[in-house]
């Protein structure tokens, strides 16, 4: 018999190269990494192995059985006639089976993904932090609010705001930032000793003066300085800020934005600026690549 | 009750054995029933009633431990959801009501809190010794990928019901847990965003983790659960390797073929064409 025996085992016969394979394919990994040249030399080992990996499946396959001989009888179908009651039925159940099916899966599906968004869920709140004389300029400021307080404590949001005075052009500079990690969202802590006596409660926001030369997260060490930029740890970018405005002297907080890096300080510094990205997502760099479409909701 | 003849010669052994067999036959009476309509007793049968190797050991009763913590879940957690209230504001509160308040409740949230681990590790060890059995080669391949799936989904009702006691740890961890969803490429701020209803954690999340943890993901794991044992059922159990009767072992003429591998040795096949 020259078919094959149904329990013949269905397996390649043994390899060597997906060992070099995996090499390759780990040395492309760190390459991304750490180097380049690692990453070229990771690419080759890989396709090289990878080529001879499949000639030796392709070689060790065994071969197919031959088919079977056609009959010599044309049947309707061959003549392209007709398409006889049978298959029409069969086809036309399928249809409409599908068409049914598919008018109760697609509303329910979409009920529960497109929520998450589209409307509410990705609307962005202000934040009036009451009269900007209450951040005294140079000095950090932990702003505690709930950003829908009809939601409730879930939706508890930090800010770290200093008042820098003015720009050169005379504009009133504020450093506001959220308090979120840019590793993978703990809650970060300004290094320096809070000054609880001064504590005030402004329309809802408590504001609690702080002396914070830097940020920690307790979660996985990250380290932030005075700006903001990372200086130890595992975050990939630097610390996410809030648009913000001043209304009737009042400080207002905005839309949340990503940072890729502040050059200088203060009302000095210089913010590159990204549509908010979530925690552990590079905005900018060659893996900013990797993330080529923003959710909705984050470009605002 | 009958009393027995007076006399209690063969006469009175006759109408015992008798009267045994119409016991019987009353007793037999619904198998027979629900037999006869369904042919559910012979499916049972072929399920319970299998030809195993001889030289199994405890190591094969590692995937009906992982099946036994996963019913004490779902039990217990069945029980758990009578007093639990998916919602921001009550969460954490019904939970500490669950364990200081109601009567065993500590005890049943104990069994599903401490299962959870239970179950992850049986689940680790199971797959342990079908890797190191080889128990995963031809033709058991599909069984595990069912497995693998299965290790998948319950990794998800760990990280789902992480959250549900509502407290700093839950809340936190959940956070990390998104954003690492989230730095997946391409796909992964999508995914994260999905999870958590929006672009931060908010009042919709807590209720859709616990939906997708008692409803979707358990019955999904019951499907999967249905077919890897319907393939254990149907492929059998592997012999260890070390095993001397193992099938495709002591094949003298066998032109280095690896014909007839699932068969049992003393098998038509092998023994005609070995």
């Amino acid at each position: 018999m020259s078919e094959l025996e149904p329990d013949t085992p269905h397996v390649p016969a043994p390899s060597l190269w997906p060992i070099g394979f995996a090499i390759g394919i780990a040395c492309l990994l760190v390459g991304l990494v750490v180097s380049q040249a690692a990453l070229v030399i990771g690419l080759v080992l890989a396709l090289v192995f990878g080529v001879l990996w499949v000639r030796d499946l392709r070689g060790s396959r065994p071969a197919a059985a031959p088919a079977p001989a056609k009959p010599l009888v044309a049947t309707e179908a061959d003549l392209g006639a007709t398409t006889d009651r049978a298959t029409f039925l069969s086809l036309a159940t399928v249809g409409v089976g599908g068409l049914i099916g598919a008018g109760v899966t697609l509303p329910v599906l979409g009920f529960g993904v497109l929520p998450s968004f589209v409307g509410d869920s990705v609307k962005s709140e202000e934040v009036d932090l009451g009269p900007i004389s209450n951040f005294p300029e140079g000095e950090y400021v932990i702003a505690t609010y709930l950003e829908d307080p009809e939601v409730g404590e879930v939706t508890r949001r930090t800010a770290f705001v200093r008042n820098n005075g003015r720009t050169e052009d005379g504009a009133p500079s504020f450093t506001t930032i959220y308090s979120r990690c840019v590793h993978l969202g703990c809650p970060v802590q300004p290094n320096g000793p809070i000054d609880e006596e001064a504590m005030k409660e402004v329309n809802g926001v408590q504001l609690r003066p702080v002396l914070a030369a830097s940020f920690g997260c307790p979660c996985h060490g990250g380290l932030y300085d005075s700006e903001g930029n990372r200086s130890a740890g595992p975050p990939v970018r630097s610390l996410d800020r809030y648009e913000f405005s001043i209304r009737n002297g009042n400080l207002i907080l905005g839309r949340l934005f990503s940072v890729g890096g502040v050059d200088g300080a203060g009302a000095k510094a210089r913010i590159s600026k990204y549509y908010r990205a979530y925690p552990g997502v590079h905005v900018d760099g060659i893996e900013k690549w990797f993330y080529p479409i923003p959710t909705p909701g984050s470009t605002g | 009750m009958v009393l027995p003849d007076s006399d209690p010669g063969l006469d009175g052994l006759m109408a015992k054995s008798t009267r045994r067999k119409q016991l019987e036959a009353v007793a037999l009476y619904p198998v027979d029933w629900v037999e006869e309509r369904s042919g559910l007793v012979g499916y049972t049968k072929w399920f319970l009633f299998r030809k195993v190797p001889h030289d199994i050991s405890w190591a094969q009763t590692l995937g009906s431990a992982t099946l036994t913590a996963f019913i004490v879940q779902a039990v217990t957690g069945v029980v758990l959801a009578f007093y639990y209230k998916p919602d921001p504001a009550s969460a954490y509160a019904s939970v500490q009501n669950i364990t200081e308040e109601v009567t065993l409740g500590w005890l049943v949230r104990g069994m599903h809190k401490w299962g959870a681990s239970v179950f992850i590790i049986l689940l680790f060890f199971h797959m342990a010794r079908t890797f190191l059995f080889g128990a995963y080669k031809y033709p058991r391949e599909l069984n595990w990928i069912v497995g693998v799936l299965l290790l998948a989904l319950g990794m998800l009702e760990g990280f789902t019901g992480y959250l549900l006691p509502w407290d700093n740890t839950a809340y936190w961890a959940t956070v990390v847990g998104i954003n690492l969803n989230a730095t997946a490429p391409i796909a992964g701020p999508f995914l994260a965003q999905f999870l958590q209803g929006g672009l931060d954690i908010g009042s919709d999340t807590l209720a859709k983790f616990y939906a997708l943890h008692m409803l979707l993901l358990p019955g999904a794991i019951m499907a999967l659960i249905g077919l890897h044992l319907y393939l254990v059922v149907r492929l059998g159990v592997t012999s260890p390797p070390w095993s001397s009767t193992a099938a495709g072992r002591e094949r003298p003429e066998a032109n280095g073929s690896r014909q007839g591998l699932i068969r049992e040795p003393g098998s038509p096949a092998t023994d005609g064409e070995g």
